[in-house]
């Protein structure tokens, strides 16, 4: 016998005795971090950076992959004794020698799971993990010339390519609305002094917005940079539309936070037939935070509508795209993404 | 059933009122939520599955009588904190807003031989839905009892003293039959039924894996305590059935619980199904120990009226309800264990028998709505 027959014979025998729990549900009080567990991390310490910032300093379980220099990761905090998830950029190198990982969080207003880590978060605390995911890396190749465009917490992944890799000419620009809202502002200043970034910070609250159109300004070679720009939806759209109008496109990598919702129509009422919930919903809210908000045990994953992590199948009913406003109605097979999907009428959703 | 309706003094005003204020206060129990609840809870099931290890682990050594009884105790103790605090209450979906996919009522099994999927539907929606109405509830004396005057007397009711005591024994059984709807199920036509057939076919799984779990794999392991741990663990499940069996026997056959007639819920109000379970349901007098052992079903009034409320702050709820049911001049039935116990098995000894048909009557509450 093989060792993995064997191994899957041993499984199922324990099984047997644990039944109707598994093994791994009694393995879980004494060492959530081990290696076969579901994937948790344990809070070791939070770090503020800003009046409204801080960061998580995280030990990941055994089962952690390892993450490349921009991805981020999502985890699920209980907050209030409710389950939680978000995702957030990793700020630590891939290269870290401890294996911890941080991430860097800004509390936004009315954020609950933001406020709760900047704020509340205590070291020793389990929170659940994903693998890191994200393709808004470095590339193989190392590029000649690097420009990091970032605005307010857009600059947690850049943070972790900074610290992960060194390049011969990199320039930053950066956004913040005061100079003490700049998170990491000493570390890219010794970086600074250290002649390894040449960085311009734009105080919004007295420079005023960046208009993109002057970067060059700013950045004389701009358009021979490899370019990778994190920040709010606005900046983003600029860009794209700055380095396609110069036909440079293909430099340009952007990171987006949250889908940019464009449409919003009349809700319903929905069910989720196999939970046997039935609530109201506006046109507005995404179906997964409606059925989260009423405990239903919903797939999520990017919650922007990129990973199809929370697609489910629509029973019957109609459901609004907020991305694009199109209309998806209930046939055999049909499969919605809950995270950017509203109710348009009444509903069914199949969880 | 009192021939007289103890609700008769209230108007249909009255008793919306009444519903209004028991949404209340179950919408200030939902707002408070948090973690506190969610550590209890996981405090609760962590510490059952380390006494379930640690009890086991005694009944390895069985064969020394010490070891037996601590072991089969703690056993007990762990078997019906799965089921009552633990299991009944998870799969009330009392825990659901927690959003942790391992404790949830849709993802939770329980150490009991019906699964938790066909104990969900005969509990959660029928019972509760249509607690003590005669002939659509089935918890009213579980299909083979008589609990209460306006049931049809039988001459197989003679023999419900004994049906009721073999239940108790056997209590997981007896509910796996009954969630399976076998009186009605086995019936030559229905016994084919593909539905029914895959039904029964979870069933057996369950019973096939609890059954191996304890009368097989665990004294095997025991060894030479083979015989011993054997009988450890059938004294553990028959403790915890007799135990489940007199605590839910408390929460409504008790002498001053009331029944209800099929056409008395047609039409009914959100604030008349709430007065519904306020009549038909008895709560257990005792110690905090004592309310955690029953996993809080002696707070029978208070789990009807908000079955999905963690179990936790059914105490504290209890304090407002039991004030609504003084303002309301309504009658709050509770008693001690043993007084409940005996009350509820006095009825199954004299409803043995046949009886006069009482005459009753249900004030007709859609007139009187539609006259306010």
């Amino acid at each position: 016998m093989t060792s993995t027959a064997l191994r899957s014979r041993a499984r199922k025998l324990l099984e047997m005795v644990t039944t109707p729990l598994l093994p791994s549900d009694y393995l879980d009080l004494v060492s959530p971090l081990r290696a076969g567990a579901d994937l948790r991390g344990r809070i070791e310490a939070v770090h503020p950076e800003t009046n409204d910032a801080a960061t998580v300093v995280i030990r990941p379980g055994r089962g952690w992959r390892g993450h490349t220099a921009g991805q981020y990761v999502r985890i699920g905090v209980d907050v209030d004794g409710v389950r939680l998830w978000r995702a957030y950029s990793i700020t630590s190198p891939a290269n870290r020698q401890d294996g911890r990982v941080t991430i860097t969080v800004k509390a936004i207003p009315d954020g609950k799971v933001s406020n709760h880590l900047v704020r509340r978060a205590k070291p020793g605390t389990l929170i659940q993990l994903d693998q890191p995911t994200g393709d808004f890396v470095l590339p193989q190749a190392k590029p000649a010339k690097v420009l990091y465009l970032t605005a307010g917490s857009g600059i947690t992944p850049v943070m972790g390519m900074l610290r992960d890799t060194e390049f011969d000419d990199v320039v930053m620009v950066h956004c913040a609305p005061r100079p003490q809202d700049v998170i990491f502002r000493n570390e890219l200043h010794d970086l600074v002094a250290d002649k390894k970034l040449r960085l311009t910070e734009v105080h919004t609250d007295t420079d005023g917005m960046l208009d993109i159109a002057r970067l060059g300004e700013l950045v004389p070679d701009w358009a021979e940079r490899e370019t990778w720009a994190c920040g709010p939806a606005g900046l983003l759209d600029a860009a794209e539309e700055h380095w396609t109008e110069h036909g440079v496109q293909e430099r340009l990598y952007t990171e987006r936070f949250r889908p940019s919702t464009v449409v919003t129509g009349d809700g319903g009422e929905v069910t989720f037939s196999a939970t046997g919930k039935t609530v109201d919903a506006d046109g507005a809210t995404p179906l997964l935070d409606i059925g989260e908000e009423a405990g239903v045990l919903m797939p999520s994953g990017c919650r922007m509508g990129i990973c199809f992590g929370c697609v489910t199948p629509l029973k019957a009913g109609a459901v609004r795209d907020l991305r694009t406003g199109e209309i998806t109605e209930a046939e055999p097979g049909v499969l919605i993404q809950t995270c950017v999907s509203a109710a348009a009428g009444p509903c069914d959703i199949e969880r | 059933m009192t021939a007289i309706d103890p609700t008769a003094h209230l108007t249909a005003e009255q008793i919306e009122e009444l519903g209004r204020e028991l949404d209340a206060i179950r919408d200030e129990v939902i707002a408070g939520r948090g973690e506190k609840d969610a550590a209890y809870i996981r405090k609760v099931i962590s510490v059952q599955r380390k006494l379930e290890l640690v009890s086991r682990g005694v009944l390895l050594f069985s064969i020394f009588p010490p070891a037996w009884l601590l072991g089969t105790a703690g056993l007990s103790v762990a078997k019906i904190m799965d089921n009552m605090e633990i299991g009944h209450n998870v799969l009330h979906g009392q825990w659901d807003w927690m959003r942790d996919p391992k404790i949830h009522s849709t993802t939770w099994e329980w150490d009991h031989v019906s699964p938790s999927e066909q104990w969900k539907h005969s509990h959660n929606e029928l019972h509760h839905t249509y607690t003590n109405v005669i002939g659509k509830d089935n918890d009213l004396g579980y299909g083979i009892m008589r609990v209460d005057e306006d049931q049809k007397w039988h001459p197989f009711h003679l023999g419900q003293p004994l049906w009721n005591f073999i239940n108790a024994c056997f209590f997981e059984y007896g509910i796996a039959a009954y969630d399976l709807e076998l009186g009605k199920n086995l019936h030559k036509r229905r016994r084919k039924n593909p539905e029914f057939r895959a039904r029964a076919k979870a069933v057996g799984r369950k019973i096939r894996k609890q059954v191996l779990k304890d009368y097989v794999i665990h004294p095997l392991l025991s060894g030479p305590s083979f015989l011993t741990t054997l009988a450890a663990t059938f004294t553990a499940n028959l403790v915890r059935n007799i135990w489940s069996h007199s605590v839910i026997m408390c929460g409504h056959f008790p002498e001053g619980v009331q029944v209800f007639e099929r056409r008395s819920i047609k039409g009914e109000t959100r604030g008349q199904w709430y007065l519904r379970q306020m009549m038909g349901s008895a709560n257990i007098s005792g110690s905090k120990a004592m309310h955690f052992m029953t996993g809080n079903l002696s707070h029978q009034i208070e789990h009807h009226l908000f079955p999905d409320l963690p179990s936790n702050r059914y105490a504290e709820v209890a304090v407002k309800v039991r004030a609504l049911f003084e303002k309301y001049e309504l009658e709050y039935v509770t008693g001690p264990l043993p007084k409940q116990v005996f009350s509820a098995w006095h009825k199954v000894f004299r409803l043995s028998l046949p009886n006069k048909k009482p005459k009753v009557k249900t004030p007709d509450r859609e007139q009187e709505l539609v006259a306010a």
